[in-house]
């Protein structure tokens, strides 16, 4: 068991990553011990004083932003160079339960990596889905409504009500999950949708733009099958705070309280300190 | 000994195509109102030490693994002009 500040974050960044720092500030705001760690560190291509371990992280945390300018795909080139030097180790963190979360690119970059939506081996060589671009082909970014679904069985979602609708920001071009047919009814076969786009009453199929990208089930976040590894393109981290909602003042929300993205790190907080 | 190796990354067909709905939505506003579809696609031009039949086969790896995401993408390979 745990102690929150016993906790080891690691905020993985390369070039283009843009989210470290509000990434990092949400775990820490719970008093964990968080590094933000250049993706060269874990793979042995510094100095040895600055190599860090992968398997010392208690938790990942892939950030959003445009790693390698989003070239080939948005998070190909990432996810491509952490299966070049560190697949065993990523397919064994994930195996053994551990905590890792992708936001916007991060989750890009998970589906990439063929972590998400995942098998029980970890990551995959070719990635099972793609995060495509959104169907008004534009940069879509707004508070968007997000329904935490029952079925969610992750410690990533088990801080939220049962259907809670939540309000978090979205900040993507491309963020229209893509599989097969038969993938999708594993996810709802697996419970693996952890969050969908909804109107401001919570009801599904919303059309746009409540659903910004024009995904089918509205799906805005997934966790792999274990429950362990989740993506999601809405950001929980620039939420964390009350303060951070954009209607706070007509609202009637506590600025001072927590907004509505911090429950979903408190799980992650609460599952390694059980 | 090098090969350029031509590689066309497109998406398969009846994928859904923002960005080629776009353009061609900006070319009809422009006046060139007979086009009527366009398609976009990605093109790299990869020089590969080795013969063709090599690039060619090293080029077949490098969209399995990189260049092209299965679930969407169709691609060609040649050897370049």
């Amino acid at each position: 068991m745990l102690d929150p500040s016993e906790i080891r974050v690691g905020v993985i960044r390369i070039e283009g990553t843009n989210c470290e720092d509000e990434s990092a500030a949400a775990f820490s705001s719970l008093g964990c011990n968080v590094e933000k760690v250049h993706l060269k560190q874990l793979l042995g291509d510094v100095e040895k004083s600055n190599c860090r371990n992968l398997m010392d992280y208690d938790a990942l945390y892939f950030p959003g932003g445009f790693s390698s300018g989003d070239y080939i795909r948005a998070g190909a080139i990432f996810a491509s160079r952490v299966k070049s030097g560190l697949k065993s180790q990523v397919d064994e963190y994930i195996n053994e339960g551990r905590p890792v979360l992708g936001v916007c690119n991060g989750f890009q970059i998970l589906v990439e990596m063929g972590a998400l939506p995942g098998t029980d081996s970890g990551t995959t060589v070719a990635p099972n889905a793609v995060l495509h671009t959104n169907d008004s082909n534009r940069f879509e970014a707004r508070h968007v409504h997000l329904r935490v679904e029952s079925k969610s069985q992750s410690f990533f979602t088990k801080n939220y009500d049962t259907n809670q609708v939540l309000s978090v920001p979205n900040a993507h071009a491309e963020g229209k999950l893509m599989m097969d047919k038969s993938q999708f009814e594993e996810l709802e076969k697996n419970n693996q949708i952890a969050f969908r786009y909804c109107d401001k009453d919570g009801q599904l199929n919303p059309g746009y733009p409540w659903n910004p990208n024009g995904v089918a089930h509205d799906i805005a976040g997934i966790t792999n099958p274990k429950g362990n590894v989740l993506g999601m393109m809405p950001h929980p981290e620039r939420v964390f705070h009350g303060w951070q909602h954009t209607d706070w003042t007509s609202s009637g929300m506590n600025p001072e309280g927590p907004g509505h993205g911090r429950p979903l790190f408190e799980g992650v907080v609460d599952f390694l300190c059980q | 000994m090098s090969t350029e190796i031509e590689i066309r990354i497109g998406l398969k067909s009846g994928m859904a195509d923002p960005e080629g709905a776009n353009v061609q939505k900006a070319l009809n506003l422009l006046g060139f109102e007979n086009v009527n579809t366009v398609k976009s696609a990605k093109c790299y031009r990869v020089v590969i030490d080795g013969n063709q039949e090599t690039a060619l086969a090293e080029a077949e790896k490098m969209c399995q693994r990189l260049l092209a995401n299965p679930v969407v993408h169709d691609y060609s390979i040649a050897v370049a002009d």
